[in-house]
């Protein structure tokens, strides 16, 4: 029996596409992925993303915790409400989970965690919890609704409190803030500006309404995969997991070197990975016909790589991928798509950002 | 439950054939087939006047999940290939037995046809999936 979230019976409503994603019940879909992804891209629409894990992190020492865990540093958070994207790595250096930390103070965090790494992450995070003044605090009790596109924050404006609205008013990118029973994070995973709103589950069927009837579109888990690819975001599991430096991942921005004698797990294994190099992540775009899918093996002068996600791009009308290939890969690379190689163009892994192509 | 028009012929790969009178025949994907592939976004079809035999994998669907064959399933020649799936592939999605039809094909012997599925027997093959 698949869990369900409490979001559950409003999918039912809508004639939701449910698919087993890692043991929920999830929307694929309400009818067409592309014109979802529309929505989000040109007006607004809406996730249930109750399936992710919401972990709070308090204590004494929860910053010192932190800053052993994370690849990246939440001593860069000085402002209460602001947010941080790392990776949290294992002792090789690899990617356990990729995840996002809301600041509130030196000794309370809000961490965000994928839901198919959930129970290896909470082990994880209670193993290397050991010696540190720290609680670490599942919150199974709040459901979460991602509101994403140029008039999301509008849209979602509208069911808002008083208080809630002055709360958000003028927030920046990547902060969160308590308003009343919400919390409203100005994150996302689309590449559109947009909500990530945390409400308790017995709201949530109330809260998903108000935003149907404010104009906000129902997106499944298609297009959310189709908007994260076009804006260059990884998924944890295709594009990099265990056994993935994030150096080979596009990620070497989310990790903090400074001060060198913060001692972050992972850290030496990352060391020798970039002194010995790695393979790197790109943006791939084929302007032909066909899609370019994950698994389908690149080639080119330098050597051998993969494609770790792929897909039809509705915002450009064309394929775009990322793929894993040498550091030293040129302009071009070769593909084998249905027994055949074809030469597709190399670029930066981001391809859309705001409704507009970037490439 | 799925649209299966009673008056078209049916392969277990999900293909619909509409004899259209003169030994000719209208081919698609069904509405169920559709369903499964989610959204089009490429439909590569095959030349006019082409000779192709039963079985032979002559359209490339693609849609965001998967990229599908869809056989001939009669053997003959290719007389007319919809060519609004160029542009629009969705119609593939909003109509599959209408606009969305896929090539038309004369048979080389049109009692093949008569070995095809009907109505009943593809709705009870896609029960089984």
């Amino acid at each position: 029996m698949n869990k369900q979230t409490a979001l559950h019976p409003e999918h039912v409503k809508l004639g939701a596409k449910l698919v087993d994603f890692f043991g929920w019940d999830m929307p694929i879909n309400y009818g067409s992925q592309i014109e979802e992804h529309h929505a989000v891209r040109q007006d607004a629409g809406m996730f249930d993303v109750s399936h992710m894990t919401i972990v709070d992190v308090q204590g004494a020492q929860a910053k010192a915790y932190l800053q052993h865990l994370l690849a990246n540093d939440v001593a860069k958070l000085t402002v209460k409400g602001k947010a941080l994207y790392s990776g949290m790595l294992n002792e090789e250096g690899g990617v356990i989970d990729d995840l996002i930390v809301y600041h509130f103070d030196d000794t309370n965090y809000r961490v965000v965690v994928n839901s198919a790494t959930r129970q290896k992450d909470l082990d994880w995070l209670n193993k290397q919890a050991d010696g540190f003044d720290v609680s670490i605090n599942p919150r199974d009790e709040f459901a979460m609704i991602a509101v994403q596109g140029p008039n999301a924050k509008e849209k979602a404006g509208s069911v808002f409190s008083a208080a809630q609205q002055e709360a958000v008013a003028g927030m920046k990118p990547f902060f969160g803030v308590q308003a009343e029973d919400l919390f409203i994070a100005t994150t996302g995973y689309t590449g559109e500006a947009g909500y990530e709103i945390i409400v308790n589950k017995s709201d949530a069927g109330s809260l998903w309404q108000q935003l149907l009837d404010a104009g906000v579109k129902p997106c499944g888990l298609g297009a959310r995969d189709t908007l994260r690819l076009e804006a260059g975001m990884n998924l944890y599991g295709q594009d990099m997991d265990e056994n993935t430096s994030p150096l080979a991942a596009n990620m070497g921005w989310t990790i903090t070197w400074e001060p060198a004698d913060r001692d972050f797990v992972g850290r030496k294994a990352l060391e020798q990975h970039k002194a010995q190099g790695t393979a790197k992540l790109v943006g791939l775009v084929m302007k032909d016909k066909g899609v370019l899918r994950a698994g389908q093996a690149v080639r080119c002068e330098a050597g051998d790589g993969v494609i770790t996600s792929g897909t039809f791009s509705p915002t450009l009308g064309h394929s775009i991928a990322m793929a894993r290939v040498p550091a030293n890969v040129g302009d071009t690379v070769e593909v084998e798509m249905r027994k055949k190689w074809v030469t597709v163009n190399v670029v930066k892994p981001s391809f859309v950002r705001n409704g507009k192509s970037v490439l | 439950m799925s649209n299966i028009p009673k008056e078209l012929r049916y392969t277990a790969t999900h293909e619909w054939v509409r004899p259209e009178g003169d030994g000719t025949f209208t081919v698609g994907i069904t509405e169920h087939a559709q369903d499964l592939l989610g959204d089009m976004v490429f439909v590569e079809l095959p030349d006019v006047g082409d000779e192709v035999s039963t079985g032979d994998d002559i359209v490339v669907a693609e849609s965001v999940k998967a990229a599908s064959d869809v056989y001939a399933p009669i053997s003959g020649e290719i007389l007319a290939i919809n060519g609004d799936l160029e542009d629009s592939p969705e119609l593939v999605n909003s109509d599959p037995y209408g606009d969305g039809w896929m090539f038309k094909i004369k048979a080389e012997d049109p009692a093949e046809v008569e070995g095809l599925l009907d109505a009943e027997g593809y709705e009870s093959t896609i029960e089984e999936d």
